[in-house]
């Protein structure tokens, strides 16, 4: 073990989005000693992509907003299985979070009174996101950054980690490698914060980049932390669908919220046909009414292209398998149509979505001032992730936090949008706070270097694969479209078992792979790395969406397509039994005190 | 559909040579796609980096028959297709491996510029007030995604190789998004003098043309800092008060 460069920190943070950034800021206030250890350079995570903007009950734009509708806003979407806990700190901290925002230097659009402006978006009832055109991720991204980089935190950017070291029942570590070099590293810790993000690339259609390969969540699972809700994986409704190269980039819900609305090939506004009871009293009856809303008028009920996005979703391939979809399977999104109501819709379209108006030009020959979008549903986020602490975020594993999308609870079965940077900040704050005490008061573990020459072992393979093994790439592949055919937006039964079957199968392959070339920056070895951890999460999402047998949320189930009420009281948790094997339990929820049952109430109407 | 010729420069900083790849190429692909189906299907030890495929990160920077672009933002139907189209890495920064560059110098320049400084909030609950016009040239600044595609083409950098001396015009601009935030309280103008070698800069363009993000970089960012650094330090006046002073 001696042979690999080793670095020690009091807190190891993995991963350096929006939640990894936030985290190592206030581990680094609290006084220790920080690192950060990501898969690309730092400022190109996938929080970069975030584009409509953070929810914060902060009232700018409708003084009616507070934490409490927040709340409610956020367990409906969520259909009642989130951890209240921490949908309450969340409702609560958020405002907090984008304050610190503006004061380490990011910059909002404004209101006409020069204070944070917010906007529309799906399934909240007021305008509550903050945000910047449509590039709010990055305004984040870039804002933690720059504030971070002056803080004394330790970057080792390009680095991917490969295990999670434990002492006992203990995390006090990692084991990783470098891309440039292929050089292995020791990353000594006395607690470890997981801030890796999703596992969109486990489907074919996803707006999800390479990074997005179920990281933490496989390191956590095989470290013996607890998975929770991995059944739910969010579709987000508007990806683009044309051209095929393209297909999977995300459109923002933003468009919707300015005003945008969906249609079907006859131009029917097809939201309008299926709305859900619990959102009934709370959407427009007519497309007038929702216009009004779109543009501030308090009195009026926001239009059903912002219902939530798995509703949304589930509309759309409705339309699209009915053959009412647009020529390359999809539906349309027009913001165009605006024009007949603003004089200066075309500037308007291009200040408020710039990064929308660029992209459609450049990548699809399309002008959205003038005509309508292409789009279909995307893999986009998972509800579900490490089962951590609400108010620490630790997970049942000693020393091992988690933080934004690798943790799960705060969304229930489905998440709001805007509801994900937010969580970032919220929780990515109190797991750097909590690690760092953990950090405090418990000394640092050895490190096994049994382990770590497993692992390297391991990571070696498939450059000594004998024979012509398969291509990392063709795995990869074909994992996309099973998880894509057979897990994906609409589920049923035998299609998932097949699933399953399939995994096994793929297991044997991904074994087997070989690449070809040497250690320094070598994507075909890196993939063949990652396909270990997409794996792992596909096999953990099948399983959960077997078990589930009720659609909620981001799951629907085909052959069980309504709701069950005795399934809204419990979480499914997934852990590594004994035997090595995955094993399921179905974890109440703990009853929701008076005082936040009571605010779900009030906000009913 | 038609068959492309694509020269990709192969190799690390101890030499390498242009290779060759036959690829496919379909209606609306990028670059970025066409490097993607030779790493799949000819050469998957092919180094690049890319995250978000849509123009967002600034992850892809390279050189497409010479110029500095992005290869998730370039589509196949504009280039001429029935020549040998090449890609090589940007070649202002030293090579790590194909078309992937060490750029920490970036990263180190940035951490020398004097961090954002806000004055005392403007309300009791700790907040500011702005207005949209006076955040909207700031706005612009903060659209960078970091490709880095300026300081490549800089030819402070590129030729003569001033890295130790300029910072080059993304830091400028990032050096004017604090300048010019309304809330920030810091002086960055000695040092955009003294070390960071505004004075090198002479707002040939070529950064501006090859933004993706079409900030105007030379206009609003490099002038008017030019023009602030001029103010402070070589106004035939004000030299004059120092000197009685």
């Amino acid at each position: 073990m001696s042979q690999y460069e080793t670095h020690e920190h009091d807190v190891l943070i993995i991963g350096a989005g929006g939640a990894g950034l936030r985290a190592a800021i206030a581990a680094s206030a609290a006084g220790v000693s920080v690192g950060v250890v990501c898969k690309s350079l730092l400022g190109k995570a996938h929080t970069v992509m975030a584009e409509g903007g953070m929810a914060a009950a902060i009232g700018n734009v409708d003084e009616r907003d507070n934490w409490r509708v927040h709340f409610a806003d956020t367990m409906r979407g969520g259909q009642y299985i989130n951890n209240w806990r921490m949908a309450e700190l969340h409702a609560k901290e958020a405002p907090e979070c984008v304050k610190e925002l503006e004061a380490w230097g990011a910059v909002f659009d404004r209101t006409a009174d020069g204070r944070i402006l917010q906007r529309n978006f799906g399934g909240h009832k007021y305008p509550r996101l903050a945000h910047v055109g449509d590039r709010t991720g990055l305004e984040m991204i870039r804002t933690l950054q720059d504030h971070g980089v002056h803080r004394g935190i330790q970057f080792y950017m390009e680095c991917t980690t490969l295990e999670l070291l434990k002492d006992g029942s203990r995390v006090i570590g990692a084991f990783a490698y470098d891309r440039e070099r292929g050089r292995f590293r020791v990353f000594k810790a006395k607690a470890v914060v997981l801030a890796t993000g999703g596992i969109g690339r486990a489907y074919r259609i996803t707006s999800n980049s390479w990074e997005y390969t179920g990281d933490g969540q496989a390191l956590a699972y095989r470290a013996g932390a607890e998975l929770v809700d991995m059944e739910f994986v969010q579709f987000h409704p508007t990806g683009m669908v044309w051209p095929p190269s393209v297909r999977g980039i995300l459109v923002t819900e933003g468009v919707r919220g300015e005003g945008g609305v969906l249609k079907n090939r006859d131009g029917r506004r097809f939201m309008f046909e299926d709305i859900p009871d619990n959102y009934k009293n709370q959407t427009a009856d007519s497309p007038e009414e929702g216009w009004r809303y779109t543009q501030g008028d308090k009195s009026a009920r926001r239009p059903p292209e912002l219902l939530t996005r798995d509703h949304v979703a589930r509309c759309i391939m409705r339309e699209v398998r009915g053959g009412r979809g647009s020529p390359h399977g999809g539906v349309y999104l027009d913001i165009a149509w605006i024009k007949e109501k603003l004089p200066n819709a075309e500037q308007h379209i291009k200040k408020k979505l710039p990064s929308m108006y660029h992209q459609f030009k450049e990548l699809a020959n399309v002008d959205i001032t003038r005509e309508p979008m292409e789009v279909g549903p995307t893999t986009h986020y998972i509800m579900g992730g490490v089962r951590v602490d609400g108010d620490s975020q630790m997970s049942n594993v000693h020393g091992l936090f988690a933080a934004g999308e690798v943790a799960a609870g705060l969304h229930g079965a489905n998440r709001l949008g805007g509801n994900s940077l937010s969580d970032l900040l919220v929780f990515g704050r109190r797991a750097g706070m909590y690690a760092a005490e953990f950090a405090k008061q418990n000394p640092g573990g050895s490190i096994d270097g049994g382990q770590v020459e497993r692992a390297a072992r391991q990571a070696l393979e498939p450059f000594e694969q004998a024979g012509d093994g398969e291509s990392p790439y063709k795995v990869q592949e074909d994992l996309q479209a099973m998880m894509q055919d057979l897990v994906g937006i609409v589920r049923e039964q035998s299609e998932m078992e097949r699933a399953l079957a399939g995994l096994k199968e793929l297991r044997v392959r991904a074994a087997q792979v070989r690449v070809p070339g040497n250690r320094e920056y070598n994507p075909g070895w890196h993939l063949a790395l990652d396909l270990q951890n997409l794996l792992t999460v596909s096999e953990v999402i099948t399983r959960s969406a077997i078990e589930r047998k009720e659609s909620r949320g981001g799951h629907f189930r085909e052959d069980y397509p309504d709701k069950d009420p005795t399934a809204a009281t419990y979480n499914l948790v997934a852990y590594l039994g004994p035997d090595r094997e995955l094993q399921l339990r179905k974890q109440s929820i703990a009853p929701l005190p008076a005082e936040l049952q009571q605010v779900i109430e009030e906000n009913k109407t | 559909m038609s068959q492309v010729t694509f020269r990709i420069w192969r190799g690390d900083a101890r030499g390498g040579d242009f290779k060759s790849y036959e690829c496919e190429v379909s209606e609306g692909m990028v670059v970025l796609d066409v490097v993607h189906h030779i790493q799949a299907e000819q050469a998957p030890d092919m180094a690049v980096r890319w995250n978000c495929k849509a123009g967002k990160c600034g992850s892809c920077s390279a050189e497409i028959n010479g110029k500095p672009r992005l290869m998730c933002m370039t589509r196949m139907d504009t280039l001429p297709l029935e020549r040998p189209i090449t890609i090589q890495a940007m070649q202002a920064f030293p090579l790590i491996r194909d078309l992937v560059t060490d750029l920490s110098w970036n990263y180190e320049v940035k951490r020398r510029i004097k961090p954002f400084a806000p004055r005392p909030p403007d309300a009791p609950d700790g907040t500011w007030r702005m207005a949209q016009r006076d955040v909207d040239r700031v706005q612009e600044f903060r659209k960078c995604i970091e490709c880095f595609l300026c300081q490549d083409v800089c030819h402070v950098l590129r030729e003569h190789e001033k890295h130790a001396e300029f910072i080059g015009p993304r830091f400028l601009v990032y050096t004017a998004a604090l300048e010019m935030h309304p809330l920030d309280k810091g002086d960055r103008l000695k040092d955009l003098k003294d070390t960071q070698g505004i004075g090198y800069c002479n707002i040939t363009k070529c950064c501006t043309k090859v933004c993706p993000e079409g900030i105007t970089i030379t206009d609003n960012a490099i002038i008017p800092l030019k023009e602030r650094v001029v103010d402070r330090f070589y106004d035939p006046i004000r030299r004059m008060l120092r000197v009685f002073a």
